[in-house]
């Protein structure tokens, strides 16, 4: 009973969070209820039985991730966002959208979807579990991210380079 | 602990290495291009660059080839060898090869530092390769992040063009989009048959089929599509394609497509994903109309092309559209002929372009391409070439590739949307001949000379056109190895393999 009752808690913190990320025109303001978000799905996950989840949850998305989002926030010093034609469409068929897409989402989660019923917190989320799943059964997985974190960098450092023209005419000029 | 049970064992084999190969000798090779780009003289490295990442895709293939010897799962259930990914991992890697062939003498011309600019291309086969030998939803989605954030990435390189920054930025956002519907139809998708393996989740939805599922397909759907070009997923394609430099497009209408059709193949076929006909039916009719009347009105040829290759992935979207029956193989390998027929006239086709181009890709509009036939008789053949090929003129692969699809879909009974696939083939040949009747037909717009054709271009273009002729005359082959892969997909008891042992989430 408690576990259902701060489970629909948080829940609610947790959409109410999305919700005002969306409406908030100031980048930092959404950025702070991004993390609202972020810290109530912990709590969920922990309510699941994921308690390793839940700490991962804290430390790198409430934590890591959030900081370089403000960061960059503050290093654009982006401003208010503005309202334009485009946006107010977007709004227009957005918001129906969504809700017509939630709505059938949630109807057919509500439909008994077949798998097995599991009491709140019964599924095993301890990281003896994890780690076994993670260095064994998706060690592939695990070690090709690393390519994937490869390329990334790569893009980064291409793409942030200087355009090779103005590198080779401060060549030259020397 | 060992919730696993029957895997005990707890090191990969040897075996699944080999399985494996392809994947690490590419990685490798991108490894081994980037410690050298440093390392040699920045006005040379361009070519030597070039030839160790040609070396390494060459090394590829032969790895695939011993791959090929070993047909199986490995590391645990995660990906599988079969005749299928076989096909694919050929594909990719020739597709990824014949790119790089092709850049030599374009990187010099545009001025592209070369380091990274192979190191990608090697990376990006290596996500596309894996796409089409995993059969496990977590894995699928790395291996096309992997090759689409390397495809984001090589879209930019033209880096003094703001075109190509804005084509790389727009791919990039409306990409993780997508991925993003992706990664929720995976997650859906284990919450309706609790698992994320291909095998097991065919299973479960040959027991009984949650409703849950038909949503999950949706978005994987959404994703997949994207990737692929499809109607209405398709807006980002000509901006994309017009900004990104001209070999890589023909490296990304080409090579990741396919290997997205090859995921679309075993999560539609392989793992019996509920409800595809109705997306399929819809995304492949708007994808051949779109594209096909856009094309029309397009002045530019990457634009035209960009377009036209929206129309092909609707023509091909056709053989998923057949049922889940005994003709479900003729689909299946009609799909994949396409999807070799379209690489090799694609890729040609960009070549030219690229040769064409001329520094800054000034020289892209169709007005560029009038008199060529008096200008370079050679190269406006070969254009020649692909562009009936695009048509569907019989003695070229693309016809072969249109008339399986068709056929498949009429044994199938799906007569409206072949007859719709038939209208567009024609309003379809209206503008590849127009650009044929601008090389034959019109005067130059200048006088000045072609630049030579490099070997590299000359030796990609060959190739090319080879295949396109031979695809034309001789398909047999294709067509039978196809059906067998595609019979290996739908039947996997059939196929005498030592796998499926159960993974351990219960």
């Amino acid at each position: 009973m408690l576990h259902l009752a701060l489970f629909s808690i948080f829940g609610a913190i947790c959409v109410a969070g999305a919700v005002n990320l969306l409406v908030q025109r100031h980048p930092i303001n959404s950025a702070l209820s991004l993390i609202a978000v972020m810290t109530s799905l912990a709590v969920e996950y922990l309510l699941l039985g994921a308690e390793f989840v839940a700490a991962v949850q804290v430390i790198i998305y409430a934590g890591a991730i959030m900081v370089l989002f403000v960061f960059v926030i503050m290093l654009l010093n982006a401003g208010e966002e503005e309202r334009t034609r485009g946006s107010r469409v977007a709004i227009l068929f957005g918001i129906p959208g969504v809700l017509l897409g939630g709505v059938l989402v949630a109807w057919t989660l509500i439909q008994r979807s077949g798998t097995d019923e599991v009491a709140l917190g019964a599924l095993p989320g301890s990281p003896t579990i994890i780690g076994w799943l993670l260095f064994h059964d998706f060690l592939l997985p695990f070690e090709v991210t690393s390519l994937l974190i490869l390329i990334a960098i790569m893009g980064a450092v291409v793409l942030a380079g200087k355009p090779e023209a103005e590198t080779q005419q401060t060549g030259k000029g020397h | 602990m060992n919730p696993g049970g029957e895997s005990m064992q707890t090191l990969p084999l040897g075996v699944d290495y080999i399985r494996f190969l392809p994947e690490i000798v590419l990685s490798i090779f991108g490894m081994i291009v980037m410690v050298l780009d440093p390392l040699v003289d920045e006005q040379r490295s361009q070519k030597h660059l070039g030839m160790v990442a040609l070396l390494g895709t060459l090394t590829a293939l032969a790895a695939t080839l011993l791959m090929s010897q070993y047909p199986g799962s490995a590391f645990w259930n995660m990906i599988q060898v079969d005749s299928f990914s076989v096909f694919f991992h050929f594909l990719v890697i020739a597709v990824a090869a014949l790119v790089i062939l092709s850049s030599y003498e374009y990187m010099t011309v545009q001025r592209i530092r070369a380091g990274e600019y192979y190191g990608l291309i090697l990376f990006g086969a290596v996500g596309m390769a894996l796409m089409s030998s995993a059969v496990e939803l977590v894995l699928i989605f790395i291996a096309l992040e992997i090759s689409s954030i390397s495809t984001y990435i090589l879209a930019g390189f033209r880096r003094r063009e703001a075109i190509s920054s804005e084509s790389s930025i727009k791919y990039f956002l409306l990409g993780s989009f997508a991925t993003a519907f992706f990664l929720y139809g995976v997650a859906l998708m284990f919450g309706a048959t609790g698992s994320t393996s291909i095998w097991q989740i065919s299973q479960v939805l040959h027991s009984r089929v949650p409703l849950l599922a038909y949503v999950a397909t949706a978005f994987m759907f959404v994703g997949l599509g994207f990737k692929v070009a499809s109607a209405p997923f398709h807006v980002w394609t000509p901006d994309v394609y017009e900004g990104a430099p001209a070999p890589i497009v023909g490296l990304m209408s080409t090579g990741p497509k396919a290997a997205v059709f090859a995921v679309l193949l075993r999560i539609f076929f392989q793992a019996n994903a509920p409800g595809r006909f109705w997306l399929i039916w819809v995304s492949a009719a708007l994808s051949m109309t779109l594209g096909n009347v856009a094309a029309l009105v397009q002045t530019n040829i990457k634009r035209l092309l960009a377009y036209s290759s929206i129309a092909h992935a609707g023509y091909l979207l056709i053989a998923f559209a057949v049922p889940q029956t005994a003709i479900a193989d003729t689909g299946i390998s009609s799909a994949m002929f396409y999807t070799v027929a379209y690489a090799a006239m694609n890729v040609g086709a960009f070549a030219v372009v690229s040769h064409l181009a001329g520094a800054g890709e000034h020289r892209v509009e169709l007005e560029d391409y009038a008199g060529l036939g008096r200008r370079s008789p050679l190269l406006a053949a070969t254009l020649t070439i692909f562009l009936l090929s695009l048509i569907g003129i019989p003695m070229t692969g693309g016809f072969f590739a249109k008339f399986y699809v068709f056929s498949a879909a009429l044994k199938a009974n799906l007569v409206v949307l072949t007859i719709i696939g038939v209208i567009n083939s024609a309003i379809g040949a209206y503008y590849y001949l127009r650009v044929i009747v601008l090389m034959y037909m019109r005067e130059p717009r200048e006088e000045t000379a072609l630049p030579r054709v490099p070997i590299g271009v000359g030796i990609t273009l060959a190739i090319t056109a080879i295949t396109t002729i031979c695809l034309g005359l001789f398909p047999g082959r294709v067509v039978n190895y196809s059906l067998r892969s595609a019979h290996e997909l739908v039947h996997p008891e059939m196929s005498a393999t030592d796998i499926r042992r159960p993974s351990v989430i219960r």
